[in-house]
């Protein structure tokens, strides 16, 4: 560190120590408590793009987008009170899906903390809960040191969302500033130590296995162990199925690629979790979407489980070998004691089931010859025009799981969807921070007819900053995931389910967006092609058959190899 | 799996936001918290949380692996009341005239091995430390005669075995 400080006010030092830390982007929103911030990012203009999204929860999502698809930490900026609270969703979207944020927040003078002053809001007990870390800030000089360990705290072990709220006298306050980058904090081992003995006997297990099963999570592109891992399945010779967020973590055309498990995975996958005698789970949390009911949950295999944070072993499955560190060290320490292997009779039992399920899920899906139009054929058209290559964001609901069912991928961090917290109105601010954080990538946004309107008001992010993100709105006129429960599990009593849409066309238009509807299969194939080729956003909303289901289903509270068809 | 009673031994950094996240794992899994006590720890600027709740050795296990997940969190530790030394400490407030006119009075305090504190010509305080069965007992004892104020500490406890903090501070 050079002893040589500078005399600068507060604010001016939150953005030096932001560009300090690589930032060069940030999505906020403006508001009293910090605009003494804003004034410095005005000045840094040419150094840090702000982007004035619509609403903070739009700030936020497009920070996660930004960080899932370039792997840095993604940066967001709010006012105090409802400014902060607005954040809290993506706060908690972020924490469960450890995705690393650094959130600012302007925060009433120090002196009035505690006054129930104008926009005075307690953020920091209400984020408590719901990120990594965080701390108030109420003097000038402690501000680059905050941001260091936020930075420090957000990116490293397994990340997280990080929140540094800042009094406005100490944005204003002057402080000698230095910056030094964090490089630990005492209290917290970011990375545990991998005990070699654990991994020898995970190779034992995994030698030894007769009908293996890997299950792989975020944990592997978290902790950029894609190649690790493709060096484990090919060596062994194992199945290999991802959770939602695992996916792109492993190319969709891989031959060990079996798909998905969970309640809308794939067919084989979970009806075979509960036939393997060994699973091995790398970089997953055994989250209840995964497992169904535990009680019947892969109780005749042995369990290996490769995590970083120790908390997650045993949490939901007891496990024989817990392998605790990194995966991408982990991986590579695991392989030079892996035998090859083929498993050949297994892999057919996959490749049974697959063609049961192709027969009665995917190909009416992806090929439909009924009248209406299936969210599967949109994205299979998709992929056809992208090759897999596009970075592909989901909302929540009905779409997002056909679109992580059904879009390929060949690239990994290419799949950004709110996977644990499930937040409705996620993906279009999402991928305006996906565009922006891949700009020479195509980017695609997969949103429902009821999740868009969650947060349609980004179209104004995207008329104001040009991010050309390709919008597809695959329009059921219903609340799709609830109203199928509503059929299957409430007698089709279709509960505040129907939906009354705006023209979606015109309000796309309304933002200089150019925008197509198709509600016939012939418009399809040349709708999708115009829109992959635009250079500019474009809006594509298609009409989709209104009562389609999404299969297979484990129905909650059931077991996975209950798996259901139809 | 039974339920008991478990102590928590939590070092930590001091951070006065840690209290309310340590709590909040509590919260969010139902566990009430029978006692809570803060002080500073045998390390300097090291403080220790002693947390006592009923619930089952697994859950008791996770609890503490969320509880270590805090950044500011050092180590945490549970024990069963074998493992353990432990006390708590009771204060309660009579009336004086009672010390001179119920001579038993003076008795229950020999008796209980308490001590007093202070006396003044409005009242006196004995304090007496001990098991929670202790002071439960003087409390019993004391009360047909009128008790104007009672209150009792948190459990506070040393393991019998060592936790080896300061070894793991030197190689954090």
């Amino acid at each position: 560190m050079s002893t040589k400080t500078e005399r600068i006010i507060g604010a001016e030092a939150v953005v030096r120590a932001l560009l300090e830390e690589g930032a060069d982007l940030a999505y906020g929103y403006p508001g009293g408590a910090i605009m003494p911030i804003y004034d410095e990012l005005y000045k840094y203009q040419d150094k840090l793009q702000h982007v004035l999204t619509r609403h903070e929860q739009g700030a936020i999502h497009a920070a996660q987008g930004f960080a899932r698809v370039s792997g840095k930490v993604g940066v967001c900026l709010a006012t105090s009170g409802p400014g902060a609270t607005n954040l809290v969703t993506g706060i908690a979207d972020a924490q469960i899906d450890s995705t690393p944020l650094v959130c600012i927040t302007g925060q009433v003078a120090s002196h009035l903390l505690g006054t129930d002053a104008f926009q005075e809001t307690d953020v920091i007990s209400i984020s408590a809960p719901v990120t990594k870390w965080n701390i108030q800030v109420t003097k000038s000089q402690d501000i680059p040191a905050a941001i260091a360990k936020a930075f420090y705290i957000a990116k490293s072990g397994r990340p997280g969302p990080v929140l540094i709220d800042i009094t406005k006298d100490a944005q204003l306050g002057e402080l000698d500033y230095a910056y030094e980058k964090c490089t630990g904090v005492r209290s917290y081992k970011p990375i545990p130590e991998t005990n070699i003995e654990k991994v020898k006997e995970a190779a034992t297990l995994i030698n030894a296995a007769k009908k293996p099963f890997i299950v792989f999570g975020q944990g592997v592109i978290l902790g950029e162990a894609e190649a690790e891992l493709k060096a484990l399945i090919e060596k062994s010779g194992i199945p290999s199925a991802w959770t939602v967020l695992g996916l792109s973590a492993l190319p969709t055309d891989h031959p060990l690629n079996v798909g998905m498990v969970g309640m809308h995975g794939h067919y084989g996958p979970n009806k075979l979790t509960n036939e393997c005698d060994l699973l091995i789970a790398i970089g997953m949390r055994f989250d209840d979407r995964v497992t169904g009911t535990l009680d019947t949950y892969a109780k005749q295999a042995k369990v290996i489980h490769f995590d970083i944070d120790p908390a997650e072993i045993d949490k939901n499955v007891k496990t024989d070998v817990a392998v605790i560190g990194n995966a991408k060290d982990t991986l590579a320490k695991i392989v030079p004691f892996i035998n090859d292997a083929k498993h050949e009779a297994w892999h057919n039992e996959f490749k049974e089931y697959r063609k049961i399920e192709d027969e009665a899920v995917i190909i009416p899906q992806l090929e439909p010859t009924k009248e209406g139009l299936t969210m599967g054929e949109v994205i299979n058209q998709v992929n056809k025009e992208t090759n897999g290559d596009a970075v592909i964001v989901s909302d929540v609901g009905q779409h997002q799981m056909f679109t992580v069912r059904y879009a390929d991928f060949t690239t990994t961090r290419s799949n950004v969807t709110s996977g644990g917290l499930g937040t409705m109105g996620f993906a279009l601010p999402a991928a305006i921070g996906a565009k922006m954080g891949a700009p020479e990538r195509e980017v695609v946004a997969y949103i429902g007819d009821g999740g868009y309107q969650m947060t349609c008001q980004e179209l104004g992010t995207i008329l104001q900053t040009g991010a050309a993100v390709k919008i597809v709105v695959l329009n059921n006129e219903f609340l799709g995931m609830v109203r199928q429960w509503q059929q299957l599990f409430f007698d089709k009593r279709y509960a505040s389910t129907v939906m009354t849409n705006p023209d979606f066309i015109k309000l796309a238009e309304a933002y200089d967006i150019k925008a197509t509807k198709v509600v016939k299969r012939e418009d399809l194939a040349g709708a999708v092609k115009e829109m992959i080729a635009s250079k500019e956003s474009y809006f594509l909303e298609v009409m989709i058959e209104k009562e389609d289901n999404v299969f297979p289903m484990v129905p909650t509270g059931a077991s996975v190899s209950d798996v259901r068809l139809s | 799996m039974e339920k008991q009673l478990y102590t928590i031994s939590v070092y930590t950094e001091n951070n006065p936001g840690l209290l309310n996240r340590i709590a909040t794992i509590f919260l969010k899994r139902h566990i009430n918290i029978e006692s809570l006590n803060v002080s500073r720890s045998e390390i300097e600027n090291v403080h220790r949380f002693t947390i006592c709740a009923h619930m089952t050795e697994v859950a008791v296990k996770k609890l503490v692996g969320q509880i270590e997940k805090q950044i500011e969190v050092i180590k945490a530790y549970y024990h069963t009341d074998d493992e353990i030394i432990f006390h708590e400490t009771a204060l309660y407030k009579i009336a004086s005239n009672l010390l001179f006119d119920k001579r038993e009075i003076q008795n229950i305090i020999k008796n209980s091995h308490a001590s007093i504190v202070t006396v003044n010509p409005e009242f006196f305080v004995i304090e007496k430390t001990g098991f929670r069965s202790e002071t439960e007992a003087l409390y019993d004892e004391l009360a047909p005669y009128g008790i104007m104020q009672f209150v009792r500490t948190g459990r506070i406890s040393v393991s019998k075995t060592e936790m080896k903090i300061s070894e793991q501070l030197k190689n954090l």
